[in-house]
């Protein structure tokens, strides 16, 4: 089934998508227009793809669903998702996947700033997002669980891997970085270390999907040396109070 | 050796700095701020009818203290058959102005969260989870639950919002505004973890900053994401700490789309906060309510939020006095921690309570049973619900409605001109 965004108020569009679904499990949108929030909530069995730029909080609380963008993202996509996948062909804007718990977001080309923040980590729960591009400043602020990656691809204009501020506050998880970055943008309390065996197994298997995704060269991505940035210590902040 | 007295380097300021010159730490103190502020309350008298209007007996008349959280409309509309045509937005019905403040598990016992559900289903009210995630075990009590959604998001997901009466993010809390949440990970037990959905003995940090959250705009975003992902049955609140420029703060979260706004002041609790912010930052919040509530009027947007106060309500007459003021309802925490055992140590902090209720040690958790804790919560806010209609009935009132913002009923005692005139209030003998 295709319904047509156009010009049409969020709450009108995903009442539609949400109606529709009770009935099928994929529903295809076309001319979206920055319409907010669309497959918030999103249970795991049903998918919506998109064509167009959909608005801000794109896949909110994911529950298991899947959401494939043809077109640019913009801010806060996956915000707090619980599981489930995000796949979008472009760029997208800042905050993606804030505090996400589980589940993949798998973005084609750049990230804005804070991408990843809060992002955690429980149990079998291990959320993952692979950004093909550069990502601007904060990202994996406060990251205390699950995977981050950034290829650095299609970089014409030279910019840095990841912006100032990487990692900060960081005390959990794994950011795995393609190629070379500026140490000054990395938080004082990261440690760069190289990639175990473990670790390199996780990452090609990210790189694998992100391929078959997007059509790139997995050999080709590869072939460049990545680092593994991680906290030095679990607890950054256990000597920071005293009782009173 | 003993301390040599002094007016100004009292033995506490000499041990504080000691402290800090061994550690190096920052101080942290549990409760609430234990500096002699003054307190409104007690500066502000209530009226009673005599002659004329004469009051009411509650004993043999029927008193209204049900109240109704959520957006109300501007007008309302009916059909020609006197149905009503207005769609009301989702409200919350409690058989009491009296809530239980956000206490999440983690910071409190389970069994002292519990004991707080069970009192709230008993009462018609609700209790809170604070961001400690809903514990399995409490998952009867959802339809009596405020789940809450902090900038570290623990333990939040479709199926926890859903599992609530209404949703309240919180931007801060009165004994620690500007300052975030931080549950260091000697208390995240394996069913903290789980309730947090985080791994255990890892340290849970909810930083002040929402850092997805810059400006009203993208509070808007967050209220509306939360409302669209529920489906627009739930109210979203959002709750701040009172501060110098709270009343410009509520105006534009109530135009930001918050359903109810919960306003925390300078007085209220905390399992643990730094000493210097909890003693130091915020305002009374009688200063701050009769502020908030003064502009929202002003601006024609009262009706479009409802307003929750707390931060150390110690008694039914502050209560009273909240609502006059402006409130729509209160909620109170450290109270029905007393019923409970609460003696003030203020060493919440620690994770030893005696008495079972700021801790997750198993053997001290024990000690407070939900069944019998849970009856002098009741007994507390049932006490208290009586007080008030006494005190309705002696003002010549028969609802708790006739008193909402109703300053005629306060008048000041020893305050100056300028407090008079913030609390929208004439002094006694006026």
């Amino acid at each position: 089934m295709t319904l047509i965004a156009g010009k049409r108020t969020f709450r009108e569009l995903n009442a539609d998508i949400r109606t529709a679904l009770e009935t099928q499990n994929t529903v295809c949108v076309e001319s979206v227009n920055g319409q907010r929030y669309i497959g918030s909530g999103l249970d795991a069995g049903k998918s919506i793809v998109l064509h167009g730029t959909p608005g801000n909080d794109m896949g909110a609380y994911l529950n298991g669903g899947k959401i494939e963008v043809f077109g640019n993202g913009q801010e806060a996509i996956g915000n707090t998702m619980n599981g489930g996948e995000i796949v979008v062909h472009g760029h997208v804007g800042d905050t993606l996947g804030y505090a996400m718990r589980d589940g993949a977001v798998f973005v084609e080309k750049r990230a804005g700033s804070r991408a990843g923040i809060h992002m955690k980590e429980f149990r079998q729960m291990q959320p993952v997002v692979v950004i093909g591009g550069v990502v601007g400043a904060f990202l994996g602020e406060y990251m205390a669980g699950g995977t981050l990656v950034v290829l650095g691809l299609g970089n014409p204009q030279n910019l840095p891997l990841v912006g100032a501020h990487c990692a900060t506050g960081m005390h959990g998880g794994r950011i795995f970085l393609r190629g070379a970055f500026s140490q000054e943008n990395i938080s004082e309390n990261i440690a760069v270390r190289e990639l175990t065996v473990d670790d390199r197994a996780e990452l090609e298997r990210h790189v694998k999907t992100y391929c078959a995704y997007f059509g790139a060269d997995e050999a080709e991505i590869l072939d460049v040396p990545f680092h593994k940035l991680e906290p030095l210590t679990a607890r950054p902040y256990a000597n920071l109070y005293t009782p009173n | 050796m003993a301390y040599q007295p002094h007016h100004n380097w009292t033995p506490q300021a000499q041990k504080e700095i000691l402290k800090q010159a061994r550690t190096g730490g920052v101080l942290l103190s549990g409760m609430s701020n234990n500096k002699p502020y003054p307190i409104y309350w007690d500066k502000m008298l209530l009226n009673a009818s005599q002659v004329t209007n004469p009051s009411i007996d509650p004993l043999r008349e029927p008193m209204e203290i049900r109240t109704y959280l959520g957006r109300k409309p501007a007008k309302l509309e009916f059909h020609a058959d006197g149905s009503l045509k207005t769609k009301l937005e989702p409200q919350v019905q409690l058989e009491t102005p009296i809530l239980f403040s956000a206490m999440s598990f983690g910071s409190i016992s389970l069994n002292a969260q519990k004991s707080l559900a069970m009192a709230a289903k008993k009462l018609g009210t609700l209790f809170n989870t604070g961001e400690g995630g809903l514990h399995p075990a409490l998952a009867e009590y959802k339809d009596c639950a405020v789940v809450q959604v902090a900038s570290g998001r623990f333990g939040v997901h479709k199926e926890y919002l859903e599992n609530s009466r209404f949703i309240e993010i919180k931007i801060g809390q009165g004994a620690k505004p500007g300052i975030g949440g931080h549950l260091p990970g000697e208390k995240v037990t394996v069913e903290v973890s789980h309730a947090r959905m985080i791994p255990e003995g890892s340290d849970a940090i909810s930083p002040a900053p929402h850092h997805d959250i810059y400006s009203i705009e993208d509070l808007r975003q967050l209220i509306w994401s939360l409302k669209e992902v529920t489906q627009y049955k739930k109210p979203v609140a959002v709750k701040i700490a009172a501060v110098h420029n709270c009343s410009a703060i509520v105006s534009g979260v109530a135009r930001a789309g918050a359903d109810i706004i919960v306003m925390d002041g300078f007085r209220g609790g905390t399992g643990a906060a730094p000493t210097r912010i909890r003693d130091n930052v915020g305002i009374p919040i009688e200063l701050a309510l009769a502020a908030v509530d003064q502009r929202l009027r002003e601006e024609c947007i009262r009706n479009s939020v409802s307003l929750v106060v707390s931060g150390s309500f110690r008694n039914s007459a502050d209560i009273v006095k909240a609502i006059a003021l402006g409130a729509d309802a209160v909620s109170i925490a450290t109270a029905p921690l007393i019923a409970m055992g609460c003696h003030m140590c203020q060493q919440c902090h620690t994770g030893k309570c005696n008495w079972g209720i700021a801790t997750q040690r198993p053997e001290l958790v024990s000690r407070l049973d939900p069944e019998k804790m849970h009856l002098r919560v009741v007994n507390l806010v049932q006490a208290w619900n009586h007080e008030i209609k006494e005190m309705l009935g002696g003002m010549g009132l028969n609802s708790i409605d006739s008193l909402r913002g109703n300053r005629l009923m306060l008048r000041g005692v020893g305050l100056r001109e300028r407090e008079l005139e913030i609390l929208g209030i004439a002094h006694a003998g006026q």
